[in-house]
């Protein structure tokens, strides 16, 4: 039997008391993949947020519990958190980022700490750029150093944002086969929101597509099964790289 | 802390140059597992791991740092025996070379390191004062000869946050520092018979000095720190680079309009300044010194003409122009990210306030020199 590791019932989410996601239900299996679709504006950052913590739902209930407790004012969360930009912290070196939680949360040494922090870079392809700051270096490996950072508490839960967005689709498909790694060999849960097909196909378990107009879930489901049978027509758009609309006749098909 | 999972100990039955790793090695237990094999590996060559139930991913860095550190010293520590599990997490982190897993550290910067860094500093901070200034002479050149290209219509809107906003610590500040001159002379004043003197000394001191010089202090505290702030982030989030590739010049865009809304505010904010430091001093006139509201006005009037007061408000333009072009200049030369900003907000106060005191000096000394 699969425990769930994270049940989510009757949530809604938003902000200033309007909701973007009403009455979403679904669960999250312990040591699965899972993603969370959606096109731009539906509300997948939002839903995120509100999963991690640092927002309140407007309504429902979100359990983590399984995890331990998700106080994020009482100690180190039982998760790990990549955003969509990184967010490092500015004045402190790739290193000394990664470095930080367990500095604070570990009696690690010094020098266990640095070669802890170092090999989440390498793990990454930062090897090298442990010294520099973030500035000093590209965007995608801003987001990349920000998920060594988030791996750095060996999390069972992570929480990633876009992960693969602006990474070169090698380093993309090493990512991926990270996240497979550390399913497969650790039991590591991964909820991730991402556009990009290709990884969802490679490594989801489950996902589930959000949408706008809906203000909740419109399928849920392995990716193949949705991209094979879904009947909503904005997933099997979003499953095939299709259109929203169909094109206009006279306009030639290699403009679209 | 939690009981080890682990259990390190002698290899039986084999060559002694072996130690056991048995158990569940977990970031919990990562800090004794560190401890232990640094203490028990001494001069072992191997490390048995085939009683190793589960290894995460900072255990397995840590053998695999010891690993290198060992071929760093010239040695060699083998890992052995591991299951499937267990060696997959091993070569996940696994290093191409020695140097990978123990990375350099940071070298500590020497004397004259810093010296070097202080110097590259200071050239690249003039190099940014001078182009800030070319840039903007270009772009006042093209603001002259495209007209419409400033954006007016922040403005007024500018002028509000930095003259209307500011207006009652202003008005508060300068009525105290009235007061206060007015108390500190009174005393002097009373004891040569001289009290009426005290409206030359208050007058004289907020139109000329005081007036301009603290509501440019308030406004630089205010609205200089500001610009940088805003700037800054711009900077940093990329927005002014955004701007020049719509076409737009930053300094025609966001410069100027601060600098217009600036100069506009503080002279208005300097007389609102002079009238109610005055006022302070009245009130020590009349209550203090006995002097009638006539008398200390009739007083005022023969010892502040409208030159002083010219100048002062002469002195209140320069100090917007130089709050204004440092802090803009500040927040543009913005490198890094918060920190960034943070550091250019300190230096463009600090430079400011510094630049206010000298100009001030400057402008109290040519006036002796001319005699005004």
């Amino acid at each position: 039997m699969t425990l769930s590791a994270i049940c989510i019932r009757d949530l809604s989410v938003g902000y200033g008391g309007l909701a973007i996601l009403d009455g979403l239900n679904f669960e999250i299996r312990r040591g699965s993949i899972f993603a969370i679709l959606g096109g731009s504006g539906c509300g997948k950052t939002t839903l995120l947020e509100n999963l991690i913590g640092i927002q309140e739902p407007l309504a429902g209930e979100i359990d983590i519990t399984g995890f331990g407790t998700p106080d994020l004012d009482r100690g180190f969360p039982p998760y790990g958190v990549s955003f969509q930009g990184g967010a490092l912290f500015g004045s402190m070196t790739l290193l000394e980022n990664v470095s930080l939680p367990l500095v604070r949360w570990t009696t690690l040494a010094e020098s266990a700490i640095e070669a802890v922090a170092s090999a989440r870079l390498r793990l990454v392809g930062l090897a090298g750029f442990e010294n520099h700051l973030p500035n000093e270096v590209s965007g995608g490996m801003q987001k990349r150093a920000g998920i060594a950072r988030a791996l750095a508490m060996e999390p069972s839960l992570l929480f990633l944002d876009e992960p693969s967005a602006g990474l070169d689709p090698s380093t993309a498909v090493e990512l991926d086969d990270l996240l497979c790694c550390l399913r497969d060999d650790l039991g590591v849960t991964t909820v991730l929101v991402t556009h990009e097909l290709a990884s969802i196909f490679s490594i989801a378990d489950d996902c589930i597509m959000l949408d706008k107009q809906a203000r909740g879930i419109i399928a849920r489901g392995s990716p193949t099964s949705l991209r094979d049978e879904s009947q909503d027509p904005t997933a099997h758009a979003f499953f095939n790289r299709l259109p929203k609309t169909p094109p206009q006749p006279g306009v030639s098909e290699n403009c679209l | 802390m939690s009981a080890p999972t682990f259990e390190l100990t002698r290899a039986s039955g084999r060559d002694s140059a072996a130690l056991e790793l048995r158990g569940h090695c977990h970031l919990e237990g990562a800090a004794d597992l560190w401890r232990q094999l640094q203490a028990g590996l001494g001069a072992k060559r191997a490390l048995d791991l085939s009683g190793l139930e589960s290894l995460d991913g900072a255990s397995a860095a840590l053998l695999q740092a010891l690993v290198a550190e060992a071929e760093s010293r010239g040695g060699a520590l083998e890992l052995v025996g591991a299951r499937a599990e267990v060696h997959r997490m091993l070569a996940l982190y696994s290093c191409d070379s020695p140097g990978e897993c123990a990375p350099a550290r940071q070298r500590e910067p020497g004397l004259f390191d810093e010296i070097g860094r202080a110097t590259r500093d200071i050239v690249a901070s003039l190099r940014d004062v001078l182009s800030f200034m070319g840039d903007l002479c270009v772009a006042l050149m093209r603001a002259g000869r495209e007209r419409g290209s400033v954006n007016l219509r922040a403005v007024p809107n500018l002028m509000e946050r930095a003259g209307a906003d500011g207006v009652p610590i202003v008005l508060l500040i300068n009525f105290l520092i009235g007061l206060i001159i007015g108390l500190q002379a009174a005393y002097q004043l009373q004891r040569f018979g001289a009290n009426v003197f005290v409206a030359n000394l208050v007058g004289l001191s907020m139109v000329r000095e005081l007036a301009p010089l603290m509501t440019a202090i308030v406004v630089a505290g205010r609205s200089g720190a500001a610009y940088a702030a805003e700037l800054g982030s711009m900077r940093v989030n990329q927005e002014i680079d955004a701007l020049r590739t719509l076409g737009m010049d930053p300094y025609r865009f966001l410069v100027f309009p601060r600098l217009l809304a600036t100069v506009a505010v503080v002279p208005l904010l300097t007389i609102a300044a002079m009238v109610v430091g005055i006022l302070g001093g009245l009130i020590v006139a009349v209550q203090d010194l006995g002097i009638t509201t006539t008398a200390y006005f009739n007083q005022l009037h023969g010892a502040v003409g409208m030159l002083d007061v010219m100048g002062g408000l002469l002195k209140s333009v320069v100090f917007a122009v130089t709050i204004t072009l440092i802090s803009c200049q500040r927040g543009l030369a913005t490198r890094g990210g918060a920190a960034g900003v943070g550091s250019a907000t300190t230096s463009a106060v600090v430079v400011i306030l510094f630049s206010l005191v000298v100009i001030d000096a400057l402008f109290t000394v040519t006036f002796n020199l001319f005699g005004i």
